[in-house]
């Protein structure tokens, strides 16, 4: 006879809550927003009643931001942030509004934008245009709107292909919405830093957005058509024996943890060969590879550890690798949400959250008064330099200027 | 008039009691319910939960499957927020027989119960945590209900036409002169307090325990105590009751409720004398699990909650002491015709499902007695709560943009849920955070529901019975009961009885998630809380 004692584990995996609410200590909407039932009620608790009946589902799920802090604080493992996001896409049934979509399609959008990007990027930066976008779409009139590139990253490094596959070692770059339409020069920093280890940078094989503000809006349909495109496209490069580097932490959480854990597509031929750069990078400087820095590279650099990649676990590899250029000196600042949460805190009906969230951060980086913050985050990048006035790069873009 | 005084004194608060109070009390007399300990504490509270179609008892049992199909329907008109219109399956797997299937149709239809055989792959999809080996499939009328929500609507409307309710006592004896019995002697059991209680008639609703109170009387009843156990999982895995299509045997009934399923049984004959304390063995959890994973295989690594055990209430048929004839029907006993005893009737037997027509067979009996002539109205008026039938609409209705724990109040106290309070922080403040029960709709059921310990709570209300069992629900909980009662000190042994209670289910199956959740329970208790 089989002894039931064997079976010690739950397969559903909200039964591995132990109640202890640590989550519910963590979470940075609860504490400014009361409509919020916190990740406790939202996630483990709130599944057993959705299972009697999705009548029971509380449509205050959308405050959530989808930080992860829930799951990091979590001692049973259970995966709270991916409970919530599922159950909103399970039975929320509530129309996406056109706001949504719009913040939601970073691709459409960058496509759209690109050629007449002056224009654009103009125009969004208008008053009038804020108080219009406030008015009519509920985007919060505060917000300053990231701005786009005339060339994407993506023409730049096919028509530098040929150079890159010269090199004996070669890697596949996942770039992202906002390096191809937004920022193109944190791209062109990583080719040059993985050049000057001798490793080559090759595209995906057309690589879409990775998805992750279709999740977050409602939009699981295509950001589950985008996954599997992405999967496929990844699966070549790993085929290939490449492995897949990232300068983004959400998109990378995104490929590795949501694909599977909120829209159970299946990644698990790649998803131990999409890396973050900076670990990449790391893992060759531990293995004898080495960087020679400027001498004259000095700056005070305050560093935030994205909420994603402190889901990752990886931010200790950007700290490492600022550490270890000559020039730097390096503060650790507390590990805080920043509030932004990707569109999250473009929402008209979040902005005030979004800013309490972050306010500590904010006091945090005033005090320390750094010539620039790192972080590994584009969204972190535009809450904090909106907030706080100092500038903001990406670890990977510092490298780059320390490089000699 | 003496207050002590009644036309009708009802011992035992189990569902059979709770019945008989309410259809006594619409005929219009005066009525008093005793109960040694809370409602539902014997087999009313400890079984399936399950709203039996008849459909387990039409090849071996037509009658009773008629009775049940009959009263099924009945309770789903009135007894509405207590029952769940889930349906059942009855899934032949492969190694029963499927044959089995088309005498067992046509028994049902002869009762007059709607089985329909279902395509094993219309199954599979209705119900997906069914085991999908199975090849054949019976959709029936099935349903689950709340048996302590029942209990307490039926004794709240006793209430409401005047019944009154005494708990937590127990009768130590009989009133009697010559060959009449004339009331009863009764101590409250935690303040010790006796007091005497008069009526012409006593009717002996006291389940397994009937038999003692029969002996107090001094008549004899035959009961025979049967131990079922049973198994709470942590969550629902089946929204539809799963039977096996077979004659029945054990652990082949799953059924949901609420926000758990529950797979039982097991049948042991046991002595009388263990019936104030049955315990599961690890042997019937192994065989429960073993036999429930025939069912619905995800139970195999599934969080198991709580196991417990009832005392099925079987009475030998009227004449056969020796026990040969056991019935598993209603058995109505007039004590004047049966032993010439005057003043005392028992109502036992039967079933949870059967009990409205338990109560209306005692209560026609009260009545022929007393001389009163009114028809029993119970089979169509709406309990307390039940008045409308859909929990969405009422928490509509409510309060137009429900949170969940509004809504969730709503689907247990129906239409009652009126009576919380609500508009002030406080109030929606949660005491329970697994079942989402507020401190309005706990101080609803202190208000109304005669509530004297954390367990009493707990049976009205769901307040303990999620996943955590008690570790944040009990302490918040007991704080509202202090308030309401007044002490502190008899709430503080309340709590430790409470979490007793709880660890008493958790302790065979004590393993894996259960055992640290227990493990942190007893660090918050112990270490955080100095208990």
């Amino acid at each position: 006879m089989m002894k039931p004692q064997e079976f010690t584990e739950s397969r559903h995996n909200f039964e591995e809550c132990t109640k202890c609410t640590v989550c519910t200590a963590y979470c940075p909407v609860l504490q400014v927003n009361p409509l919020y039932p916190g990740p406790k009620q939202a996630g483990p608790d709130g599944e057993r009643l959705r299972l009697k009946d999705p009548y029971f589902f509380n449509y205050a799920l959308k405050y959530c931001l989808n930080c992860k802090r829930c799951e990091v604080a979590c001692p049973s493992e259970v995966n709270v942030a991916d409970l919530i996001q599922s159950a909103r896409i399970r039975y929320d049934k509530s129309p996406t509004k056109l706001r949504d979509r719009i913040l939601a399609s970073t691709d459409l959008m960058g496509t759209l934008a690109r050629p007449v990007a002056p224009i654009v990027n103009g125009v969004t930066s208008l008053g009038i245009t804020k108080t219009a976008m406030d008015a009519f779409l509920k985007i919060d009139r505060q917000r300053t709107f990231p701005t786009y590139s005339m060339q994407s990253f993506e023409h730049w490094l096919h028509r530098r292909r040929k150079e890159q596959a010269a090199f004996p070692e070669q890697v596949a770059y996942f770039h992202g919405c906002y390096v191809n339409y937004n920022y193109p020069q944190l791209g062109k920093d990583l080719v040059k830093v993985l050049n000057a280890l001798g490793v080559g940078v090759q595209l995906l094989e057309k690589e879409k957005c990775c998805g992750i503000a279709l999740i977050t809006n409602g939009l699981s349909a295509q950001a589950t058509r985008q996954a599997r495109h992405n999967v496929a496209a990844l699966g070549k490069a790993v085929d290939a024996g490449l492995k897949v580097v990232t300068t983004s932490s959400t998109c990378t959480l995104t490929l590795r943890d949501e694909y599977p854990g909120v829209l159970q597509v299946d990644n698990s031929a790649v998803r131990d060969s999409i890396l973050m750069a900076t670990r990449f990078i790391f893992e060759k400087l531990e293995k004898g590879a080495t960087l020679r820095f400027r001498p004259d590279f000095h700056k005070k650099i305050a560093y935030h550890t994205p909420c994603h990649l402190e889901k990752l676990g990886w931010g200790i590899f950007s700290e490492r690798l600022l550490r270890m250029i000559p020039g730097v000196e390096f503060v650790m600042l507390d590990s805080a949400c920043c509030g932004i949460a990707g569109t999250y805190g473009f929402k008209k009906e979040n902005y005030q959250a979004s800013q309490e969230i972050g306010a500590a951060l904010f006091d945090q980086i005033k005090a320390v008064n750094p010539d620039l913050v790192a972080c590994d985050c584009e969204t972190c990048k535009w809450q904090i330099e909106m907030s706080t006035g100092y500038p903001v790069a990406n670890p990977i873009s510092i490298l780059a200027e320390a490089l000699e | 008039m003496n207050p002590n005084e009644f036309d009708v004194i009802i011992i035992g608060g189990g569902i059979t009691g709770a019945g008989t109070q309410r259809d006594c009390a619409m005929r219009g007399l005066r009525t008093l319910l005793i109960e040694r300990s809370d409602i539902a504490t014997g087999a009313t509270g400890r079984n399936h939960g399950l709203l039996h179609s008849g459909a387990r008892y039409a090849v071996n049992d037509p009658e009773s499957a008629a009775e049940c199909i009959r009263e099924n329907m009945t309770l789903r008109r009135i007894a509405s927020h207590c029952i769940d219109e889930c349906d059942g399956l009855f899934i032949t797997l492969p190694e029963d027989d499927l044959g089995y299937q088309q005498t067992f149709v046509s028994a049902c239809q002869q009762a007059g119960i709607n089985a329909e055989i279902i395509d094993p792959d219309l199954a599979r999809r209705l119900e997906p945590s069914v085991n999908p080996t199975l090849i054949g499939a019976v959709k029936v009328p099935d349903c689950s209900v709340d048996p302590f929500r029942l209990c307490a609507a039926n004794m709240l409307d006793a209430k409401l036409r005047g019944g009154q309710v005494r708990l937590h006592t127990e009768v130590t004896g009989f009133i009697r002169e010559g060959n009449t019995l004339k009331g009863v002697h009764t101590v409250q059991r935690q303040s010790g307090e006796t007091a005497d209680y008069y009526a012409p008639l006593i009717v002996n609703a006291g389940g397994i325990w009937g038999q003692h109170i029969a002996e107090l009387a001094g008549v004899r009843i035959g009961m025979f105590p049967a131990k079922g156990s049973l198994l709470i999982f942590a969550h629902r895995v089946n929204n539809r009751v799963i039977n096996r299509c077979r004659k029945p045997a054990n652990a082949d009934i799953l059924v949901p409720g609420d926000t758990v399923c529950v797979i039982g049984t097991t049948s042991t004959r046991i002595p009388f004398e263990e019936c104030d304390n049955v315990a599961v063995t690890p042997d019937e959890v192994t065989m429960l699990i073993t036999e429930g994973a025939k069912l619905a295989p995800s139970l195999l690594s599934t969080r198991i909650l709580r196991a417990y055990a009832g005392v099925r209430p079987l009475v030998s048929a009227d004449d056969d002491p020796s026990g040969r004839n056991i019935s598993r029907g209603i058995v109505c006993l007039d004590h004047e015709e049966r032993d010439g005893l005057k003043g005392l009737i028992t109502i036992t037997g039967g079933k949870l499902t059967s009990y409205r027509l338990m109560a209306e067979i005692a209560t026609d009996a009260v009545c022929r007695k007393l001389g009163v002539e009114k028809a029993c109205e119970t089979a169509v008026t709406p309990l307390p709560g039940s008045e409308e039938r859909s929990y969405e609409e009422v928490a509509q209705r409510i309060w137009e943009s429900p949170t969940t724990a509004q809504k969730a109040a709503a689907s247990r106290m129906g239409t009652r849920a009126s009576r919380i309070r609500s508009g002030d922080r406080h109030d929606e403040a949660l005491i329970c955070e697994c079942e989402e029960v507020s401190v309005g709709e706990i101080n609803a059921a202190i208000d109304r529901l005669d509530v004297s310990t954390l367990t009493d709570l707990r049976r009205r209300t769901r307040v303990g019975m999620g996943p955590c069992q008690g570790e944040f629900c009990a302490c918040r909980a007991a704080g509202l009961l202090a308030k309401a009662h007044g002490c502190i000190e008899k709430e503080r042994n309340d709590i430790a009885q409470f979490m007793q209670e709880r660890w008493k289910g958790n302790f065979p199956i004590g393993w894996g998630d259960t055992l640290r959740e227990a493990e942190y329970t007893q660090w918050v208790y112990k270490h955080v809380l100095g208990l």
